[in-house]
């Protein structure tokens, strides 16, 4: 399947404890017009990154996503848009609690 | 591996501990790249205002991840405190860890081991929890 010619070139921030799908890099790339798309994308690339992201094709609870400033929650989730320039930010939730 | 730490920081995450009690408090300390040396705290707002679950706030999370990149600084300790349970990670604790790296410190604010405080110190990897010995340097 040919990738649409007016798909975008997204920056992607990886954090430390995803690396090891990325062969260790810190900046990834993918082509995507929604973070949704993007997803697919990286999973295709590094296989196993999706499932790290998305359980029951929502996004975990405790991943964080970011594109430019914004969390992505406030912004659709998998359906947030993507446009040239834009930069995501994959952080997990630094969370806890005594239970 | 020993976490080392300097006594005033020891004593300002106690207090925090105990002013934010009945919530669990909960932040950072930032040290250079590399360095494995806890210099500069920052506490940071339990977003989860909860006796029982901290969570960093989502904006504040990517303000501190944006300043170590360029900065060059890591997160050598992420604390938080326990309310009314030992200073042991939990489950919950142990799922959400995710700074290989890091010291993970929790302290405890529960009453029956008042006034002596607890503090302790683990590295949570792949749900492994090894707890560490900690060295207070004195001013």
């Amino acid at each position: 399947m040919s990738i649409a010619a007016s798909s975008t070139t997204i920056d992607v921030r990886i954090p430390t404890i995803l690396r090891p799908y990325t062969n260790g890099e810190k900046v990834v790339t993918a082509e995507a017009n929604n973070l949704g798309e993007l997803i697919t994308a990286l999973n295709a690339k590094y296989v196993g990154l999706g499932e790290r992201l998305l359980e029951n094709n929502e996004l975990r609870r405790f991943i964080n996503i970011y594109i430019n400033d914004e969390d992505v929650r406030f912004m659709g989730s998998l359906a947030a848009t993507l446009k040239a320039g834009d930069s995501v930010t994959i952080l997990p939730a630094v969370a806890g609690g005594c239970k | 591996m020993t976490l080392r730490i300097h006594a005033d920081l020891v004593a300002k995450i106690l207090e925090q501990s105990r002013v934010e009690y009945p919530d669990e408090c909960c932040g950072v300390i930032l040290g250079p790249e590399g360095s494995d040396n806890p210099v500069e705290l920052k506490p940071m707002i339990n977003a989860a205002h909860s006796p029982t679950f901290y969570e960093f706030d989502s904006k504040d999370l990517l303000a501190l991840y944006r300043e170590l990149d360029e900065k060059s600084k890591d997160i050598v300790v992420v604390y938080h405190s326990h309310t009314e349970t030992q200073a042991y990670p939990s489950r919950t604790d142990i799922a959400y860890a995710s700074e290989p790296n890091a010291h993970y410190v929790l302290v405890s604010t529960r009453k029956e081991i008042a006034p002596e405080s607890e503090f302790r110190s683990y590295r949570i990897i792949n749900g492994e929890v090894t707890e560490e010995p900690v060295e207070i340097i004195s001013a």
